[in-house]
């Protein structure tokens, strides 16, 4: 990984392995999206409408896991000072951000056939919200602080503060839950999730961490060009 | 020396906020809008205000105390005193906890003794009151020191207010949780005492936190 701290090594690494990443990408979504049809069955509660379980349940994963990688980069950028270790966290977060947006937006489309209503303040559906915020102001600093230098510090800890509570909010979310009992809600595919099903939803949540693998090379990319841009601009600049 | 340093600190910030106002007024004149709005917004039924009470006069607090945010290092920060602050003997982040425990005395504190006593306008049972007491100055503390931390993120920007409010928002949601269970779990067959201890370990924490995340966001701005 140090080795990659060399933004031209890093570019060649990303370069090489991109196509072969959006060719497996492609693949796997194909197989998924074949399986989420052909194969897997219908659910005997829900009907056809359980395979929107097939894009909304990596939708939410990525949507999280984004978040994880988001606070990693930060606490690599603080402890070893990794030059691009910013860069990684500062483009994971509107990629996740996107992700989590689309976990709820498709879970609210599959909760209005199922539960009958668009919107439920179910626990875990809150903390994805409240997930979706944080992201929010996570990119808000980039946005507000216009050194890039200096907003990477405050990002840094926006992201590990944010990381150590998130667990205290998943936590308080899950007991306001249990305190204020909603109606009954019918669970995800079935009691225990079917191997017909299990596959399929697999296959799909690899699909989706390799198109986020590849969404996130291609952001660093464009990230490392700016900033070569940018400090050309500025030697330009002083070199007068 | 450290001792006397951080008091010395504490007693400047205590005048300051006293002679200037540092933001009591704003924030109690900000309560008192959000308790005549309520009854406004919602109709003036006593039974639903009273179901709704505990909880508005939470918001009211999170609200008002997050109102002050930005002042917390503002002043310090534009007129040096907070980079001189950062050579005295005592470690940076434990002159940091001393503003924000300033602003907790000054700020957070006589909100959370106000507030219950004006949930009676939203006819909030006087059973509640000791336990909404207990619970909002307890919490009030875990309220500050995030809304310092809240400041001295958006410390060295302008228009700092709109990003501390999302930035800091979703970490009150626990303290705003756990304060309004510990008031209305009092109404049933469950203790409330549960919810006041974690209200305490999340103001515990955030005792060891926030010091060390302003104190770091403080230093990239004064560099």
């Amino acid at each position: 990984m140090q080795k990659f701290a060399n933004p031209y090594l890093f570019l060649k690494m990303a370069n090489a392995v991109l196509p072969v990443l959006w060719v497996v990408t492609a693949v796997l979504f194909i197989l998924g999206i074949y399986g989420a049809f052909g194969p897997s069955p219908a659910d005997y509660q829900q009907g056809e409408t359980v395979r929107i379980m097939y894009i909304h349940v990596p939708s939410a994963w990525i949507g999280m896991f984004a978040y994880g990688l988001m606070a990693f980069a930060s606490a690599i950028a603080v402890i070893f000072r990794h030059p691009l270790a910013d860069a990684a966290a500062k483009t994971a977060a509107p990629l996740g951000a996107v992700f989590c947006f689309l976990a709820l937006v498709t879970g609210s489309i599959w909760g209005k056939p199922t539960w009958g209503t668009w919107w439920v303040w179910d626990a875990r559906i809150t903390s994805m919200f409240i997930l979706l915020l944080l992201y929010i102001g996570y990119m808000a600093i980039w946005q507000a602080i216009e050194d890039q230098h200096l907003a990477a510090v405050i990002a840094r800890v926006v992201a590990l503060v944010g990381s150590l509570i998130l667990p205290v909010i998943k936590f308080s979310v899950e007991y306001w839950n249990t305190l204020h009992q909603p109606a009954s809600i019918l669970k995800m595919g079935g009691p225990t999730i079917d191997k017909s099903m299990l596959w399929v939803l697999l296959i799909m949540a690899l699909a989706y961490t390799t198109l986020f693998m590849a969404l996130h090379l291609v952001s660093l990319r464009t990230e490392i060009a700016l900033r070569k841009i940018s400090n050309a601009r500025l030697s330009e600049i002083r070199g007068r | 020396m450290m001792r006397s340093t951080l008091m010395a600190l504490l007693k400047r910030d205590i005048t300051l906020a006293r002679k200037q106002g540092g933001g009591f007024g704003a924030a109690v004149s900000f309560i008192l809008a959000v308790v005549v709005m309520v009854p406004i917004a919602l109709g003036p039924d006593p039974n639903l205000l009273q179901r709704l009470a505990a909880g508005m006069m939470w918001l009211a607090l999170l609200l008002s105390v997050l109102l002050t945010a930005d002042r917390i290092f503002q002043q310090d920060f534009e007129d040096g005193s907070l980079d001189l602050m950062t050579m005295v003997a005592a470690p940076f982040e434990m002159i940091v906890l001393t503003k924000s425990i300033a602003h907790w005395l000054m700020v957070s504190l006589p909100l959370a003794i106000i507030a219950p006593p004006l949930g009676l306008m939203l006819n909030i049972e006087l059973s509640q009151l000791p336990m909404l007491w207990a619970a909002m100055i307890t919490g009030s503390l875990a309220l500050s020191l995030l809304a310092s931390l809240g400041g001295a993120i958006a410390a060295g920007l302008r228009r700092g207010g709109l990003l501390i409010a999302i930035l800091i928002l979703p970490l009150y949601i626990p303290v705003l949780i756990f304060g309004v269970a510990s008031t209305t779990l009092m109404m049933g067959p469950q203790s409330s005492l549960p919810a006041l201890l974690v209200l305490l370990a999340i103001t515990l924490m955030c005792l060891v936190i926030t010091p060390i995340a302003s104190a770091a966001a403080l230093r990239a701005y004064l560099r």
